[in-house]
């Protein structure tokens, strides 16, 4: 009988048993960033240890650096109090900081891969629940919190129970102007938000295999979404192709080798799984939330539901959504006024997602008094986009252009709506204030939606607006 | 790390009803702009109990009839969301010792686990009962047994559920890990040897 990836890592990275059932497992790869990691910092001083292997851990600012003004101090006091205790903690404890000035700062999930540091076969734990970015390589990446941290830093381990795996096999072709994003959302919004707890998602099938593995990037950064702590897509050549000649990964005859492993971790073909589901990509249309969940989605063409249409364990919450968002149950979102465009993010802020929509902005314009901001998701991307020329395409559609950072993603940094503006955003997360504004609206799409929403200063389906490109 | 085994947790209880309650609901993110998680307790649920203006929304959490509740009895999917620590730290120095709702997030309920504030998961029927009790006798006794996985409250009493190993974890004091994962140093030791990490090779 065959083994899923998952399982093969889980059984390599196995330590021991422990006394309450639970595993003690390796991990490879350790992420850390400031928000979630300097109370860590302070428990392992506290109990007198220190980082068992500071090699294995890898350090960037994201979630709480501005991205306009970049000058030291922060205006922000307690942001700035946050960089410094992680620079301090990061010299102290001996672990490598991809700090503002070396160029490589980004958002971790963007950075890890950036760098070749995210690696096949391997375990991966951050402070941040969209650690399962890095399932796209073929590692079995979990988000964790700060006691975790702490374990982490102090052992390379930390106590999990192991979970179930489901098949998430998605067949067929794209529709023109349909995404990688489009894809998870509609896997949320047919699996429930919930849907995942105590699954790790594999996702699979002809679909997932044609994506690029920034696309797979941003599937999986979206499994908990979900409600799956880990999501990944089996290794290929094309996850080799992407790693080769990064800093982080091996070279010559230890490439070789690297990649030799890395096939084998791969799901077998006789795998055995405790769920399977099938979806046809060709039945996948540009998906919009109306929610305050990111399970609360539908497609460009499509009305919002009615809470009685639902089933019974979804309508409160689609009742309080449609009070909070200000919708009407049957209204259609195409053609709802957007006062922001938010282009950035762990889950689109790739370079890939910079290519594609500068070919539709190229020549158009940010509809007047809409705020559209771009911000790169790491400096390294923000340096390739402008060799490409395309911060330039942005600036001149009207797009701020900004540094990298986790920015009005979740609205820790002065990037923030205000009041109830409703923002078209290229984000993960819908909920209640998560913009910065406990009023503010957010609703989750694609790049190339967001695009359109912002030239439009509606909601629009790209697939029209942009079909005279 | 010895820590007292929790077993049993009595006091009132206050209602956070609703489903879907997440992790920025929780702690909204801009108050998590900290180096400790010292003072956390204030912030919590603070977009359900202020307006955007700081005006009280008379949440039950700041009625006086709850004042003292160390229970929070809540929907399904809580604390969904982010990782953040912050949220089940919140809940803690805020002063609850335990959490009713449905059923929860995974890293959530993990994260809460290690804190020593035991997440039980109720039905969906037995959470309208209890609520409705507390409401309108939020003097109630509510008494949390882990042991047996009950709830009794007044008249009412229900069987909750809980993840084997945590029950395991909080029963017997050793909810927080650190200290059995640093008696296997060793083994970690010659594992790490055979597990290549990421490291800048030269060309």
């Amino acid at each position: 009988m065959g083994k899923t990836l998952f399982h093969k890592v889980w059984d390599r990275h196995t330590v021991a048993k422990l006394p309450d059932g639970s595993t003690q497992l390796f991990i490879g790869t350790h992420l850390i960033h400031e928000v979630t990691s300097p109370q860590a910092f302070g428990m392992i001083r506290d109990l007198g240890l220190k980082v068992a292997f500071p090699n294995r851990t890898f350090a960037t600012v994201d979630h709480i650096v501005p991205t306009d003004h970049r000058i030291e101090p922060f205006k922000d006091s307690l942001a700035d109090a946050m960089i410094k205790e992680l620079r301090k903690n990061c010299a102290e404890f001996g672990v490598t900081f991809f700090d503002i000035p070396s160029g490589k700062q980004g958002i971790v999930h963007i950075v890890g891969p950036e760098q070749g540091i995210t690696q096949p076969g391997t375990t991966i734990a951050c402070g941040d629940s969209h650690t399962s970015t890095h399932g796209a390589f073929g590692a079995v990446a979990f988000g964790i919190g700060t006691s975790q941290v702490r374990d982490v830093l102090a052992t390379q381990t930390m106590a999990l129970s192991p979970l179930k795996v489901r098949k998430i096999e998605v067949r067929g072709k794209l529709g023109p102007g349909v995404y990688a994003k489009d894809i998870i959302l509609h896997i949320i919004r047919t699996l429930g938000v919930n849907g995942g707890t105590g699954f790790a998602y594999e996702y699979a099938g002809p679909t997932i295999e044609g994506l690029s593995i920034e696309e797979r990037m941003t599937i999986c950064n979206m499994s908990i979404e979900g409600g799956a702590r880990v999501g990944y897509v089996n290794p290929d050549e094309k996850t080799f192709e992407y790693l080769k000649g990064r800093p982080y990964c091996p070279r010559g005859k230890e490439w070789d080798a690297a990649v030799k492993e890395w096939r084998k971790v791969a799901s077998d073909p006789d795998a055995v799984y405790d769920d399977v589901k099938i979806f046809e990509a060709s039945e996948i249309r540009p998906t919009v939330t109306w929610g305050i969940n990111p399970g609360q989605g539908i497609f460009i063409d499509e009305a919002i539901p009615s809470p009685d249409q639902l089933p019974e364990a979804d309508r409160s919450s689609a009742k309080e959504a449609l009070e909070f968002m200000k919708f009407k149950a049957g209204e259609k979102l195409s053609g709802q006024k957007i006062q922001v465009a938010f282009f950035g993010s762990c889950t689109n802020a790739r370079v890939s997602d910079f290519v594609e929509a500068s070919k539709f902005l190229k020549g158009r314009k940010v509809a007047p008094g809409i705020r559209a901001i771009a911000v790169p998701g790491s400096q390294g991307v923000s340096k390739i986009c402008a060799e490409l020329g395309i911060d330039k395409i942005f600036r001149e559609a009207g797009f701020e252009w900004r540094e990298a950072g986790c920015s009005m993603c979740l609205g820790m940094n002065p990037d923030q709506l205000v009041g109830d503006e409703i923002c078209a955003s290229s984000s993960n997360r819908n909920f209640k204030g998560r913009q910065g504004s406990p009023t503010g609206r957010t609703l989750l799409m694609s790049p190339v939606m967001v695009a359109a929403a912002a030239v439009t200063g509606e909601v629009s389906d790209a697939r029209k607006v942009f079909a005279k490109a | 790390m010895s820590l007292s085994p929790i077993k049993k947790i009595t006091g009132r209880a206050v209602p956070m009803e609703g489903d879907d309650i997440d992790t920025d609901r929780i702690i909204p993110a801009r108050y998590m702009r900290c180096v400790t998680f010292d003072g956390l307790g204030e912030f919590l649920f603070r977009d359900i109990r202020q307006t955007p203006e700081g005006k009280s929304t008379n949440h039950p959490i700041d009625q006086a009839k709850f004042k003292g509740a160390t229970i929070l009895v809540s929907g399904m999917n809580f604390g969904c969301g982010s990782s953040r620590e912050h949220a089940p730290q919140a809940i803690v120095r805020a002063g609850f010792q335990a959490v009713i709702a449905g059923n929860y997030a995974e890293i959530f309920f993990g994260n809460s686990t290690t804190l020593g504030l035991p997440c039980v998961s109720a039905q969906k029927e037995d959470l309208r009962a209890l609520t409705q009790l507390i409401s309108s006798e939020p003097s109630t006794q509510v008494e949390i047994d882990l042991e047996k996985l009950k709830v009794t409250a007044g008249k009412l009493s229900f069987p909750v559920t809980m993840k084997a190993s945590a029950q395991q974890g909080l029963l017997s004091g050793r909810y927080d890990a650190i200290a059995d994962l640093l008696a296997n140093l060793p083994k970690v030791q010659s594992m790490a040897s055979t597990i290549p990490g990421p490291s800048v090779s030269a060309a």
